[in-house]
């Protein structure tokens, strides 16, 4: 996973045209492992298929 | 009457300039001398406006002379976190980049709402950087500092307003809560805090965060104050998208209708834990003033902390991706690499959380059904020294920043009113959420009041400064 997720972290900062500089990674990667470990935590809770997203618009 | 006027509430400022006991001008200028002899300390203000203050006073005051009817809030002095448009300001957001923008054309409408209640804006308030924070420190304009011992935080993201309410610089400040930043200030500098529905009060003219979860709100010394400022801001706003077309629903001649028939209950589960002990103690003696003996459990707390972190650095590193990729090196450094692993994050998580967001609602709203109010800690403790970066929570050793708001986080999610409630322990204080169904402000500024009354919340004097 940790060889996974600098991979990720490098080619997604490319993909995304950030100016990731190398003193800045261990940060970077640091906070998007706190973010996936918590999204994780959402995606295991079963919701069903109609569930409906809470973003606001009307029409 | 200078001293006299910077110690008095919003509410009797109000009264004893309309009755001409003082005059507006004599209120501003006692804030000004406040703010000019404190701010050295606290550093809570990030722009004095001084001038225009003057001439607000002064205009108030000729209506008086005039015999014309003023506002509820005549001659009030208020501040706002910088994050307000204000007229001839750039509206900075606690940024470094932001101060290059064009001076704001006109007020946000919360300002506007109060000025025409008889305020007087005497300045702009220190935050955490695009109010990405929980702990009121900011590494451009310095941290704002707490009254009640300035080596401590004030608690952010409305750092500014919570020191300059707690200092009794100004009787009332507006500040903006994303996941917990005016809550958290409240409890920091032992003042109260109103963290209205989502929706209820328009954001227009403010500079966002995470349009999803942002709101602003008011702090003051007293439920009276907060009320009176709170009512004068109420209404649609076809400015702010989610703003609602509720019509204004008073509190003020709520407040004391008393706490009889309420059924309160305090949040068992997630709101129990990761809490040192002078939190427990203090909702101990919130529950204990309330007869208070149920516990409720909002279900998956924590997957609701959970998705409105992930909510939040998502859209907050959307809002700033072109910042992100033409400045980096312009932002705090840690809120840059927040943001930057908020790019990272795959929409799948965001649209995931975005349904829970709406699962966890209705569970939260069958809850309401059996009770009218639900207490819970606002932070997991007192104001931690400036630039602390670990405490200990159950055992476990945790980076501060992120986990200040881990209790305020799982109900500004679904956007309950709330309001913060300052409980004066020594040598710090420590708040309490009250919380309550949608749209029902209403009661938890009743309880808010109620506990006031009975002398279990109060904004304690300053004690640093």
């Amino acid at each position: 996973m940790a060889d996974h997720l600098d991979d990720y972290v490098n080619a997604a900062a490319r993909a995304m045209e950030l100016p990731l500089e190398d003193a800045w990674r261990p940060a970077v990667r640091a906070n998007l492992e706190v973010a996936l470990r918590l999204a994780k935590l959402v995606d295991d809770f079963a919701l069903p298929d109609d569930a409906a997203s809470a973003a606001i618009y009307s029409a | 009457m200078s001293e006299t006027s910077a110690s008095m509430s919003a509410a009797e400022i109000a009264q004893a300039v309309a009755s001409r006991k003082i005059t507006a001008l004599a209120a501003t200028e006692a804030a000004l001398a406040r703010i000019a002899a404190c701010d050295k300390v606290l550093n809570a203000f990030t722009d004095v406006t001084a001038d225009r203050a003057r001439a607000k006073a002064r205009a108030i005051d000729a209506e008086i002379a005039a015999g014309k009817s003023v506002g509820p809030l005549a001659g009030v002095p208020f501040a706002v976190k910088n994050l307000f448009d204000v007229q001839g300001l750039s509206t900075r957001a606690g940024s470094k980049i932001n101060r290059e923008l064009p001076a704001s054309p006109r007020d946000a409408t919360l300002i506007e709402r109060m000025e025409a209640a008889g305020a007087v804006l005497v300045g702009a308030l220190n935050m955490g950087e695009y109010a990405y924070d929980f702990t009121g420190e900011n590494a451009h304009d310095g941290p704002s500092r707490n009254p009640h011992d300035p080596a401590r935080m004030a608690g952010g993201s409305s750092g500014g307003s919570g020191s300059a309410v707690g200092g009794a610089l100004v009787p009332i400040a507006l500040g903006s809560d994303t996941n917990g930043s005016i809550r958290v200030p409240s409890s920091f500098c032992g003042i109260f805090g109103l963290k209205p529905t989502y929706g209820r009060l328009s954001r227009a003219r403010s500079f966002p965060f995470v349009a999803s979860l942002d709101h602003l709100g008011p702090f003051a010394r007293s439920v009276t104050d907060l009320a009176l400022a709170y009512d004068v801001m109420q209404g649609p706003d076809t400015d702010d998208p989610a703003c609602v077309a509720r019509p204004v629903e008073p509190t003020m001649p709520l407040l004391a209708e008393g706490i009889g028939g309420l059924r309160v209950a305090i949040a068992g589960g997630y709101f129990q834990q990761n809490l040192l002990p002078e939190a427990v103690e203090a909702v101990a003696r919130v529950a204990k003033a309330l007869g208070a003996t149920r516990t409720v459990e909002l279900p998956e707390a924590a997957r609701a902390r959970a998705a409105a972190f992930i909510i939040t650095t998502t859209e907050g590193a959307a809002l700033h991706l072109d910042r992100l990729r033409t400045r980096p090196n312009d932002f705090d450094p840690a809120v840059r690499d927040r943001l930057f692993a908020g790019a990272m994050v795959s929409a799948v998580h965001v649209d995931k959380a975005q349904k829970f967001r709406r699962w966890y609602r209705a569970r939260a709203l069958e809850l309401f059904q059996s009770v009218d109010v639900i207490l819970a800690p606002a932070t997991p403790c007192t104001a931690p020294k400036i630039g602390q970066a670990n405490f200990t929570l159950d055992g476990v050793e945790l980076p501060v920043r992120p986990n200040i708001g881990i209790h305020t986080q799982p109900i500004s999610f679904i956007g309950l009113p709330v309001v913060a409630v300052p409980v004066p322990l020594e040598p710090m204080p420590i708040g309490v959420q009250i919380i309550a169904a949608p749209w029902r402000e209403d009661i938890a500024l009743r309880v808010a009041y109620a506990l006031e009354q009975m002398g279990v919340a109060n904004a304690p004097a300053p004690r640093g400064i």
